[in-house]
């Protein structure tokens, strides 16, 4: 196992792998980020009813596999003669799945603020916007950080997916490079360390907020 | 905009086939779901032993578990343990995978579950007599069990969902493998997935659905 015929290059061909995924990761925590923020307002404000339509939409991206739906988003940019490359298609299928999971996240966030305290802010004149600006966004976002982190890192992992339309990032870099030395476990296990250095100490932050900010301490 | 004509005849036609792919997701589903289960137990009455090796053990598992891609994890069992000369075949593999994946997060639930647990009950059961393992059996374990429940819901329709991960590995008889064949075949590649995605999308809320109802008759004061 340690006499290996890995290069210098092939770690720098797996660096570039990880710098892949970690690529479309904050494109799509991005753009699905603030998604999940207009639909997550959109949920709040429009009620459960009028909201419906949302509300189901975003539960079909939640209960149907990631695979799947990267199939499906890249069959769909095909038909409709969009010519996307790969990264672009994996980046819209992540950020819309992105922004389901966000918007469950938002929502929850804030209905964390009490609705006395906004009750307050707008009986001192505050307009809605005001309430939402000074009052409501640091509150809820104290509530909601550490589930933000999760889903950042769920979707850092989830996004080795992405391989399937044949974007190289981590996990198919190293696919690659088992292939041609034919070192599975060796090969397999940087892999997944480097994986593992990159979320591990995030996770560990999101805990730590987790602990140092929940309200009822 | 669509220069394209659908083929859902096609696809409507491979149906049952698909719903026999389906069942073999669930199976896998439920199977590593319970494998999955035990092993989270064990690891959960490892991290409360004390043992330092027993404990450690446990926490590497969830961490790697929980920090790595469910992908990866079953690339390892399925490439990764040819090392050892272990060969699993592409459901073995995917079973061991998600099973491991399931047992990391399950046990994480579980340490949460058992923090709202006051250990006072515990040392009360203690001090009728009980032994340290009965003291979890009957009166720590069934309190978190009951906490776990939604969150467990909830990594079992995961559970589901990873399944379709399978195909990655060559996997050809659960849902994603049999729409991959068939899509191979017709390349009808968006009438095929688009069935199963709605497939999936029944399954994962029938056992939402399920697992409410069961969470009502099993948990109501």
């Amino acid at each position: 196992m340690f006499n290996t015929a890995l290069t210098w290059n092939d770690l720098v061909f797996l660096a570039q792998g990880a710098g892949m995924t970690l690529m479309v990761t904050a494109v799509s925590v991005a753009a699905g980020t603030v998604l999940g923020i207009v639909f997550g307002l959109i949920r709040v404000q429009c009620g459960p009813y009028w909201s419906a339509p949302l509300t189901f939409a975003l539960d079909v991206f939640r209960s149907v596999p990631l695979l799947i739906q990267l199939v499906l988003g890249n069959a769909l940019q095909s038909i409709m003669k969009l010519g996307w490359p790969p990264f672009t298609t994996s980046c819209v299928v992540l950020s819309l799945y992105t922004a389901a999971y966000c918007t469950e996240i938002v929502r929850g966030g804030i209905g964390a603020v009490p609705p006395t305290t906004r009750r307050a802010a707008r009986s001192l004149g505050m307009t809605w916007w005001q309430d939402m600006r000074y009052i409501v966004a640091p509150l809820a976002t104290r509530v909601s950080l550490p589930s933000w982190i999760g889903l950042t890192l769920g979707v850092m992992k989830d996004s080795a997916l992405v391989l399937w339309l044949g974007l190289i990032e981590l996990l198919r870099a190293s696919q690659i490079l088992v292939t041609r030395l034919q070192e599975p476990l060796f090969i397999l296990l940087i892999c997944g360390a480097i994986y593992f250095i990159i979320s591990f100490p995030i996770a560990r932050l999101g805990g730590y907020l987790e602990k140092r900010w929940s309200p009822n301490d | 905009m669509f220069n394209y004509t659908f083929h859902w005849n096609q696809a409507l036609r491979s149906l049952p086939q698909m719903l026999d792919g389906a069942l073999v997701t669930l199976q896998i589903a439920i199977l590593s779901m319970a494998i999955g289960l035990a092993i989270a137990i064990a690891l959960t009455l490892f991290r409360l032993s004390g043992n330092r090796i027993l404990g450690g053990f446990a926490t590497t598992w969830v961490e790697i578990a929980r920090n790595t891609p469910a992908l990866f994890q079953i690339y390892m069992a399925h490439f990764g343990l040819g090392n050892f000369g272990i060969h699993l075949s592409p459901y073995t593999a995917l079973l061991v995978g998600i099973a491991f994946n399931n047992a990391g997060y399950l046990a994480e639930n579980f340490r949460g579950a058992l923090k709202a647990i006051p250990d006072t009950q515990a040392r009360a059961g203690r001090s009728l007599g009980m032994t340290s393992l009965q003291a979890f059996r009957y009166i720590v374990m069934p309190q978190m069990l009951r906490i776990a429940f939604l969150p467990a819901t909830n990594q079992m329709v995961w559970a589901i969902l990873m399944t379709s991960l399978g195909v990655t590995v060559g996997m050809n008889t659960d849902l994603a493998g049999v729409t991959q064949e068939l899509n191979a075949r017709s390349f009808r590649t968006f009438e095929f997935f688009a069935l199963a995605a709605v497939i999936y999308y029944v399954i994962a809320k029938a056992v939402t659905l399920a697992a409410r109802a069961f969470a009502w008759r099993m948990f109501r004061y």
